[in-house]
C-alpha cells in the first residue's frame, strides 16, 4: 500500500512526511516527526494525555487521521516553552505541585492552553470544564485547577 | 494495518462509495471510526470521508432547523439560536470531544454514548440519508430501529422542529461523573401544550435499551393531560415499560430500572 504524502506546521515549522493510510495523528507526531510530547493513553478518546490545538483548537491526536490535518497549524507541548523559559502555565504546574507521575500533564496543559488562549480569566467552574476530558490518577485534579488559575491570575507561585 | 483512505469532494461520490464496498466506513469526527482502528477492528479496510460544505452548514434561523451530519457538538453550543440543544451537546465528552464529534456520527455511537440522539428522538428528528440510489428522509425512530443495517448509506444531516417554549422540551443526562462521563440512562421529553394539555407527547430514553427508544407507555400517560402531580406520577411508573437495559461498568440492568422513573419524575416536575 503506497505511503502518503503529507505536510503541516508542527510548532510553527513546516514538516512534511509520508503516512500509511489509516495513520494517526499521535503517531505521526511520535514515531514520524520524533515529537514525544503527546502521549499514548487510551487511544479511544477517555483520558486526553494526547490532547494537542490543531489551528488552536484542542483535539484528541490519537482519534485524528493523521491526513486530515494537511496545511493546517498543530501545536504540542513541544512548542509551548518560550525560549530557554518554561511557558506560564508550565511554571505554574510546577510551582503547585500540578504533574505528579507526569502521564497527564501534556494533555492538560494543553487543555489549559486552549481555554486560556481564548478565555485568559477563567472562572473556577470554566477551568474544571475545560480539562473534563483528561483524566489525572495522581493528583485529585486540586492542584491543577489551582495552577491553571494561577497562571491566569498572573500569579505563578500560589 | 494500513487501511485505505478515500476523499471524495461531494458527499454523493462518498456515498457511492460506501454502497459500494462492505469494508468501507465513513470517517466523521474520529471519535468513532478512529477508536475502532485503534483498537484494530480489522473489517474496517477502507475509511471514506467527505469535504463536502453542505455536510457542516447549520440552518437555524426558521422554525425547522437542520443540522449537516458533520457538525461538531462545539458549534451546536456556538449557535445562539440552537440554545435548546446546548444541554444536550454539553453533556457530551469534553471539549477535545465536542471538538470533534459530530451530530451525525453520534446517530451510530453505542451506549454509553449517543446521548445528543436522545434529543434528536424527542424532537422527532428526520435524518436524511444518502445511498447507492440517491437520497431520502428517515424518521430519526424508523432510522434507529435499522442502525445496524445502514453501513451503506451515508448520514447527509439531521432535521427537526425547534420547540414552541423552552419549557416543552427538556433533557437530562445522569452520569457517575461530572461534567464529563458516559450515562448511566439519558432521559428527554417534548411535551408541546395545547389548550393547557399535552398535544404529541414524546420521552425518549438512551442506555435503556441496544439503541435509544421511545417510553411509549410513558407518552400515552401524558398525551391529552396536564403537567400535573398526578400526570407526573403516572408517566413516572409506566417509565420502564418496553425497555430492555444491559448491565455495564455504568450501572446494572436493575439499578437502570430503578431509576428510570425517578428521573422522569424529576424531568417532568421540573427539578435539577
Amino acid at each position: 500500500m503506497s505511503k502518503i504524502p503529507l505536510q503541516f506546521r508542527h510548532n510553527g515549522r513546516d514538516v512534511a512526511i509520508f503516512v500509511d493510510g489509516g495513520t494517526n495523528l499521535l503517531v505521526a507526531l511520535r514515531e514520524l516527526i520524533g515529537d514525544m510530547t503527546p502521549k499514548f493513553g487510551c487511544g479511544q478518546g477517555g483520558c486526553g494525555t494526547c490532547s494537542v490545538l490543531v489551528d488552536g483548537e484542542l483535539h484528541l491526536s490519537c482519534l485524528t487521521l493523521a491526513e486530515t490535518v494537511a496545511g493546517r497549524s498543530i501545536e504540542t507541548l513541544d512548542g509551548m516553552k518560550q525560549g530557554p523559559n518554561l511557558h506560564p502555565l508550565q511554571r505554574a504546574f510546577a510551582d503547585n505541585f500540578a504533574a505528579q507521575c507526569g502521564y497527564c500533564t501534556p494533555g492538560m496543559l494543553m487543555a489549559a492552553k486552549a481555554l486560556l488562549d481564548r478565555n485568559p480569566a477563567p472562572s473556577r467552574d470554566e477551568v474544571i470544564e475545560a480539562i473534563s476530558g483528561n483524566i489525572c490518577r495522581c493528583t485529585g485534579y486540586e492542584p491543577i485547577i489551582n495552577a491553571i488559575l494561577a497562571a491566569a491570575g498572573g500569579r505563578i507561585s500560589a | 494495518m494500513a487501511v485505505t483512505v478515500k476523499t471524495f469532494s461531494s458527499a454523493s461520490e462518498a456515498a457511492g462509495a460506501l454502497s459500494s464496498d462492505r469494508s468501507a466506513r465513513y470517517l466523521g469526527g474520529g471519535t468513532l471510526v478512529m477508536r475502532a482502528l485503534n483498537e484494530g477492528d480489522v473489517s474496517i479496510s477502507t475509511v471514506v470521508r467527505a469535504q463536502d460544505q453542505a455536510l457542516t452548514r447549520i440552518d437555524a434561523s426558521g422554525p425547522r432547523i437542520t443540522l449537516g451530519a458533520g457538525v461538531t457538538f462545539a458549534r451546536v453550543l456556538a449557535e445562539r439560536d440552537l440554545g435548546f440543544l446546548h444541554a444536550p451537546a454539553r453533556s457530551i465528552g469534553g471539549p477535545a470531544v465536542r471538538n470533534m464529534g459530530t451530530v451525525g456520527g453520534n446517530l451510530f455511537a453505542p451506549n454509553p454514548y449517543g446521548d445528543f440522539t436522545v434529543a434528536l428522538l424527542a424532537l422527532d428528528a428526520s435524518v436524511a440519508v444518502a445511498g447507492g440510489f440517491g437520497s431520502r428522509d428517515i424518521p430519526i425512530e424508523e432510522f434507529l430501529q435499522s442502525r445496524d443495517r445502514q453501513a451503506g448509506t451515508l448520514v447527509l444531516s439531521v432535521s427537526c422542529t425547534r420547540p414552541a417554549s423552552t419549557e416543552a422540551f427538556r433533557y437530562r443526562k445522569i452520569a457517575r461523573i461530572k461534567p464529563k462521563g458516559g450515562s448511566v440512562i439519558t432521559l428527554a421529553a417534548h411535551l408541546p401544550i395545547s389548550g393547557g394539555r399535552i398535544a404529541g407527547a414524546r420521552v425518549a430514553l438512551g442506555s435503556m435499551a441496544p439503541t435509544q427508544i421511545r417510553a411509549r407507555a410513558a407518552e400515552r400517560a401524558l398525551e391529552g393531560r396536564s403537567l400535573d402531580a398526578a400526570t407526573i406520577a403516572a408517566a413516572a411508573s409506566a417509565a420502564t415499560e418496553g425497555t430492555s437495559p444491559a448491565d455495564n461498568a455504568l450501572g446494572s440492568a436493575w439499578y437502570r430500572r430503578e431509576i428510570v422513573g425517578v428521573h422522569l419524575r424529576r424531568l417532568l416536575s421540573g427539578q435539577d
